[in-house]
Parts: C-alpha cells; structure tokens; sequence
C-alpha cells in the first residue's frame, strides 16, 4: 500500500496527469494489450481454428446482416468468414509477442555489450562499437530479411511454420541492439567517471559485479525510453516483413498478415478487411512511440 | 551618470523584495522581504551559502529569474526608475544597458563561434548607437582598459585563444560596454585559480571608481568580501540578516548567523584545534567520536613511518598513435617521495594540474604507479601477496570530492555504508544492518537514515555517509581528496571538526589533499608542496607558513585573501 502511495505520488505520475497526450495513448495502449490477452473471452470464435468458420459468413459488411447467414459482425468477416474484429484481436497477440520479445532480446544484447564496450573501453570497445557501426549502415528491414533468409534455408520445410516467429524475434532483435548498445555505452562513460565507481574499485570489487551493481542501475532510465520506442518500431517491423510474405505464417497471422490478406481485397470493395487491421496498427504504435516520447521528457528534466 | 560626488539618494534601491517560483504544492519563497542599496562606485557584498536566494536577488535586478520564477513583492529602483514589475520590454531597455551583468564561468559566458571584437562592437552598437569604425575604436580601448595586451590583434580571436583569467576580462569588458550604471558580478572569480582571482578582484574594485558604477558583487567567499567590497549584505534561506559596512559587519557581527558564518571560516595565519560549534537554524547534528572510539581496535603502531611514497611516478598519454614518435606523454607525478608518520596528518597542496589527485589515486591503488614504490607498514606495494592487498584495501579508505558523485544514487545509504566492509568480510553479514545503523547514528544522521536514498540528504550528510563508510571497515589510513571543497563554509567547518576528531579519538593517520591553503594548515601536521608534478618542498605546517623556503610556497601564500578583518570569533566562544 505504502509503495503504491509513493508510486502515485511520484514526480512521474504527477507529470503523466499532466499530459492529456499520454494519458490518451497510455489508454489506447492498455485497450489494445487487454484485448489481445482477453481475446478468447471478447469473441464468439476461433478465427484460426477451421472448425468454427461457416463459409457462408464470407464478405459480411460491418454492422450489415450476412445475405445468407443474417448473423452480424461488428467489423465485418473475410472472404472466409473470420470475423475481422476477432481476427485482429487474435493477429495482435502475435504482434505484440513478437514485438515485446525482439525488444526484450534487443535490450539484453545492446545493454550488456553497451555496458563491456564503456567500462572495458580500449580494444573491446573499438570492435563492438565497429561492428555496431556497420551495422547502422544496413537498414533494419534488411538485416531482418537477411537473418531470415539465412534461418529459412537451414531449417527443414516441415517445421519452417512453427520456427517462423522466433526467427522474426531473433531477426528483429538483431536489428535494434545498436541503439541500446550506443545510449549504454555513452551512460557507462559518464557513469564510470563519477566517484562512487572509484569507491567500489577502491575496496577491490571485480570489474563484473562494478558494472552489474553500480552502474548498470544508473543507466537505465534512457533505456527504458529506447525500450519504449523500440516497441513500436518492432511492431512496425514485423508488420512489414509478414506483409512482404516473410513473416507470421499464414495459420498464425499478425497485423502485418492480415493487412497483407486484406489488400488483396481492397479493389473489390470489401475495404473492411484491410482498413481495420491497419487502424489498429496505427493507433498501437502510434500510440506506443507517443508514450516513449513522452516518457523521454518526463525523465530529462533539462526539458521541463 | 557623471556623479563625481556620492550623491545621497542610492543608485539602485531594493525594498521588500520578495520572489517565488511556483511547484506542485505550494510555492517556493527563494527570497523573503529583501532589502539593499548600493550607491556609485561603491562594491556590495552579498554574501551567504548556497539556497541563501544571494543569485535570485542578482537574477531579479537583472530580469532574468530562471523558470517561471516570479517577484511577488517589493520593489526595485534604478535611480527614481521603477524596474520591478515592468514589462518584458521595458525590461530589455534596462536589462545589458543600465544594469549588466558577469557570470561565474567565463568559458559559457561568451559565444565560442565568434570573436571577441564581433561580440564586443555588436553590443557597443546596440546600446550606444554608434557605427561600426567607432564601435571597434570603443571595443579596442574598453580591451585595453581590462588589461588585455596588444588589444588590436586580440580583438579579433576566438574566446578559446585567451585563458580563463583573460577570458574573464573580456567578459567585464563586455559588461561595460554599455556604460552600465550598475554591473551584477554572480561569483566572478570562483571558477579561477588563486592568483588570477586577485587580479580580476583588482580590476573590478578600480572600474567602480573610476566609473561611478554600483557593484553588486555575490560570493560565498568571506575572504573575497573581506578584500573588495565596501558594504556587506548577508543572506540566511532567502532572508537579508545583516547589512552594513563591511568592516563593521566581519569585525563586529551582531546576527547569530554571521558570527557562525565567520567563525567557520579557516584562518591562514594562525592554527585553530576546533572551529568552535556556534551553530545556527539547527543544523549542527551531534557526532559522537567517544562512542566510536569504544569499540575501535587499538593496533601497535609501527616504529618507523606508517605510508613511505618512494620515487612514484605517473605518466598519461596525452596523444595516442600508431608511430611512437608522434605520441605526446604528460608527465603528471614526477618521482615523488615522501613519508607518512602514524597518527599525523600529512597535506599536499597545490594548484590545479599539479598531480595531488594522482598521487591519492596511485596510494588508493586507482592507478598503476609507472616506477616507484609505496610501502605501508609491513606490506610492500609491488611485491605484496593477494592476502597482503586485500589487507592493503581493508586499511586504506578515501573520502572523495563530491558528495553527490560519490553514493551510488540507486542504492539505499545502508547498502552504501556496508558494501566495503561486506565485500572485505570485515563485519558478519548477519551483524551488518546494526552495526551499520550504529555508524550512521554515531557519524550523526541517525540510525534510520539507511533505509533512504542520497538524494534525501544535504551536501553536508552526504559527505558524513561516505565518511561512515569509509570507517565501516575499520581503516587505519584516510586519503581525503579535497573532502569539502564542494561544501558551504560552515558544513566544511563541521566536516573539518569530525576529520580531527577521527585523528585525534581513533588514532587514524590521514592524507589530506586540498588546494585550499587555510584548510591545509588548519588540518595538517607536516604539508607538502606540489608544482607540475614535482614535491617541491615538505616542512612542518607552522614552519612552512611562517618561514616557506622555496619560491613557489612564497608565491602560493602571498596570494591567499586576506581574513584579517574577521574578528577572532573562536576566543569568543570560548
């Protein structure tokens, strides 16, 4: 109790109640994340699941009862007769699952090379940072295609489908550490300057539990806004690479898919099958990359 | 603007002044009912520690109140003129014209991307309507007025090309360009060393004279009022306490505060044992060295000296490459020998650049030593054994510079105090949450304080915190790397008192490194004196101030401020 107290009486939440901005997003956010989690108890069917589908439900207009069927569905069904609002609901789980993870992969990876790069500093330093460096000049979309390719060759045709998504984490991942490494790293130079490292060198304590315990904690704060707007960008990412057809397989589609699936259907009228999915990834990571932003001034106080 | 005699009427009045800036509660009062006037070619003082409100009441004369900082009462004159509560615009007219301004940093103060002279003729052009050819003519002699040499070629270099003292006087000479009638100097001279600091003292104390200007000249530094100023206003949390002629305020101070403020100042001409506990607004908090001593181990000193430094050198590379001849190297410890006796107090003084922090490094094993060697009691540096180092670190602590670098701002104070004497496994980990609650009772901030973060505490607790840890593994030898110059004088009075008080109860030996003259002497027993990495002269602190042999000692002390106005404060209390 006395924590939440704190928590709620804090610098942070009292500029969070300040920003009519954030709030909104902060909104969005925690629908669109309760609706994916919820997904099975918000829909009346499996949209993935063959044995649920009528056929005859195929091409509903939103709110319109079906010619053949006379069921309504709120965002209208595909041409299989997936509810499109079940649909997205199901695809956000994977979205944000891909999302989430290749953010978390990308942190542990940049932080800690961030982290060796600034404290080892010399040699080690120069080569991570070259590497990273090299890495920047490739845009992220390719280093994912790339990785992908690379997995898709070595893993057998039968089991391709089921190691797709963690390829895509791992190919997404790999593209966003540089930023993490880069923010770590210029933290862990300033950090190591200050007296309370030379406090913990003085007594003898080894290199690893000096950046672990002392300085790692101190450079968090920036990471958690790259975090942030890293989410965003890995949801956009992945969108785009399952849009392109390298992505979430089929039998489990994302945003990105079913935008993919939906296009096809665009100039044939049926404009529902794309555009929902589509608002819904633009208000998740608009609403995702507004939050960092906004999160990265509340804690610079130089911007107040 | 031509008043050859003091007139009567004050050139700049403040009644009543008070300013606020607005939080999430309730507003804060930086400055309370404010009150002060200064008349031509007279030097103010303003005078008090820091959150004193001594900037704001500069900021507020001068418009320039940081944030949304507002003055909610009283009023400020410029000679019948009204300044406070105009608009933004009235207040430009004033603002860099009648009343201007010089900061403390030279280095931020002026504009790295152009030349001085660009910077100079723009503002002469501004203020004084004159075009371009007598613009520069004006800006070469206000050059040569400040005493910048051969002021025609140097008026068109960069800011980076003059040194700071030089920068500085570059500065003022940008305050007058305007023919101010009143110049606001926010700590002119803190960021400089000693012997240009007198300089620039000089400079300005002849301008106002010569000029007829009002000079409100705000320090922290009692020794900087006692040598320039002509009147003294000194400040206590945003309220004025005592105002009078400088003379009469250091000599015979009437409030609680300044008496306080003046007795904690270090005297360079005599030694003092204690500065005398004359606290004020409660904030002396009780230090209880006879309950530490109880339990501290008694060890048989050595016969000999307690630290020998033989011959250690320090040497940084200042410009790396792959062709060895093109690589620079900085020489910043040069053979540098010297000897540490148990239970005395050994200082080493010198300006900065001259490789005390090095040596306090190398001894703190922070730094490999390049050559040389260091010997404490029986261990022997570069041949000891990995259970000889660990002893080494046990008995070897430091207290560092800056309070607010020196606590891990993540960690609670607990986990701050106990983390050496865990690590050395000098206390049990069961036994660690109260012995290190004893500590932080005894050093004074109360045992509860380690369940909170540094950043709830002062300057003056966080310097206390890092004390307590480095006693928490019960060391026999302190390095104390200039441990208060980053503290207000009367907390460096009390962190001074509880150094002596560790020397004297514990029987700890120290090495006291500071480039603060009058704090050496008050503190040390033998002083060594370094120039460009070189011990140019060691000799018992009496004997080296009163009879300095070498010429750079000579030179160091000539240049310290004079505190001879300050009454003897300490007989007083006594």
């Amino acid at each position: 109790m006395e924590a939440v107290k704190r928590a709620l009486d804090s610098d942070l939440a009292y500029r969070f109640r300040k920003s009519p901005v954030a709030m909104v997003a902060a909104c969005v956010v925690v629908l669109l994340i309760g609706g994916a989690v919820f997904a099975p108890l918000l829909t009346t069917q499996n949209p993935f699941d063959p044995a649920s589908l009528n056929l005859m439900n195929g091409f509903s207009e939103p709110m319109q009862p079906n010619r053949f069927t006379g069921e309504t569905f709120l965002l209208g069904t595909d041409d299989q007769g997936r509810d499109v609002f079940a649909t997205i609901l199901y695809g956000m789980r994977i979205s944000l699952f891909v999302g989430f993870s290749a953010v978390i992969f990308a942190m542990v990876l940049g932080v800690t090379l961030g982290l060796i790069s600034g404290y080892v500093g010399g040699r080690t330093d120069t080569v991570i940072m070259r590497i990273a460096d090299v890495q920047l000049t490739f845009p992220a979309i390719l280093v994912a295609l790339l990785i992908f390719g690379i997995a898709k060759g070595i893993t057998p045709v039968g089991r391709r489908d089921e190691v797709a998504i963690w390829v895509l984490i791992i190919a997404i991942g790999l593209s966003e550490w540089v930023q993490f490494a880069r923010v770590v790293r210029g933290a862990t130079l300033v950090e190591k300057g200050k007296e309370y490292v030379q406090a913990a060198r003085l007594i003898g304590r080894s290199p690893l539990a000096i950046m672990v315990r002392h300085i790692l904690p101190n450079t968090l704060s920036p990471v958690l806004v790259i975090a942030t707007i890293s989410l965003a960008l890995a949801i956009i990412a992945e969108a785009t690479l399952s849009f392109l057809g390298v992505g979430a397989p089929p039998t489990q589609p994302s945003l990105g898919t079913l935008i993919r699936i939906g296009q096809e259907f665009l100039f044939s009228g049926e404009w529902w099958i794309l555009f929902f999915p589509a608002l819904t990834l633009l208000a998740l990571a608009l609403s995702v990359n507004l939050l960092g932003d906004w999160l990265r001034d509340a804690l610079n106080p130089k911007l107040q | 603007m031509i008043a050859s005699e003091p007139s009567r009427s004050p050139l700049l009045s403040i009644r009543d002044l008070t300013v606020q800036f607005p939080t999430r509660r309730e507003p804060f009062t930086a400055v309370r009912d404010a009150a002060l006037t200064v008349q031509p070619g007279q030097i103010h003082g303003l005078v008090g520690e820091s959150g004193a409100g001594k900037s704001t009441v500069g900021a507020a004369v001068m418009g320039l109140l940081e944030g949304r900082g507002r003055i909610t009462g009283g009023t400020i004159d410029l000679e019948g003129d009204r300044i406070s509560g105009t608009d933004e615009a009235a207040m430009r007219a004033i603002r860099g014209r009648r009343v201007s301004m010089i900061f403390q940093d030279p280095l931020t103060s002026l504009n790295p991307l152009f030349t001085v002279g660009e910077q100079l003729v723009e503002t002469i052009a501004t203020h004084l309507d004159l075009g371009g050819g007598a613009a520069r003519r004006r800006a070469v002699e206000l050059l040569d007025r400040v005493g910048i040499p051969s002021p025609e070629t140097r008026i068109d270099q960069y800011p980076h090309q003059f040194s700071g003292g030089m920068r500085q006087r570059v500065v003022i000479a940008l305050a007058l360009c305007s023919e101010p009638e009143v110049i606001i100097a926010d700590e002119p001279t803190t960021a400089l060393d000693v012997s240009i600091q007198a300089q620039i003292l000089d400079l300005i104390k002849d301008l106002a004279v010569e000029r007829q200007v009002g000079v409100i000249l705000i320090t922290h530094d009692m020794g900087v009022i006692a040598e320039t100023t002509d009147r003294v206003t000194v400040m206590y949390a945003g309220e004025v306490v005592e105002t009078g002629p400088t003379s009469e305020v250091l000599g015979n101070p009437r409030h609680d505060y300044t008496k306080s403020l003046i007795a904690a100042v270090p005297r360079a001409d005599r030694k003092i044992g204690r500065f005398p506990q004359i606290s004020y607004g409660g904030r002396e908090t009780r230090f209880r060295i006879e309950d530490l001593a109880r339990n501290w181990p008694r060890r048989p000193a050595p016969e000999g000296p307690l630290l020998q430094v033989r011959q250690i050198s320090k040497t940084f590379v200042e410009r790396g490459s792959l062709i060895p001849s093109r690589r620079r190297h900085f020489t910043a410890v040069d053979r540098v020998s010297f000897e540490i006796r148990p239970g005395e107090v050994f200082g080493l003084v010198g300006e900065s650049g001259s490789g005390k922090s090095t040596i306090a490094r190398m001894i703190a094993k922070l730094y490999a030593t390049d050559g040389g060697d260091i010997v404490f009691d029986d261990i022997t540096v570069s041949r000891a054994s990995a259970a000889q180092m660990t002893r080494y670190r046990q008995q070897i602590q430091m207290i560092f510079q800056d309070p607010f670098s020196s606590l891990n701002p993540r960690h609670r104070v607990g986990a701050i105090v106990a983390e050496p004497a865990l690590h050395m496994g000098v206390i049990p980990k069961n036994e660690i949450k109260d012995r290190v609650g004893e500590l932080l009772d005894r050093i004074g901030i109360g045992a509860d304080a380690g369940d909170k973060y540094p950043h709830q505490f002062s300057g003056g607790q966080r310097q206390r915190i890092a004390i307590a840890r480095a006693l928490a593994t019960q060391p026999r030898f302190l390095i104390c790397d200039e441990p208060t110059s980053a503290l207000d004088v009367s907390i460096q009075a009390q962190i001074l008192n509880i150094l002596k008080d560790l020397q004297k109860h514990l029987g700890l030996t120290m090495l006291f490194i500071s480039h603060d003259l009058p704090v050496i002497r008050h503190m040390c027993d033998r002083i060594g004196v370094l120039k460009g990495g070189k011990l140019v002269e060691v000799a018992e602190a009496d004997t080296l101030f009163e009879a300095p042999r070498h010429a750079y000692t000579k030179e160091l002390l000539s240049l310290m401020p004079k505190t001879d106005l300050l009454t003897d404060q300490e007989l007083a209390a006594e």
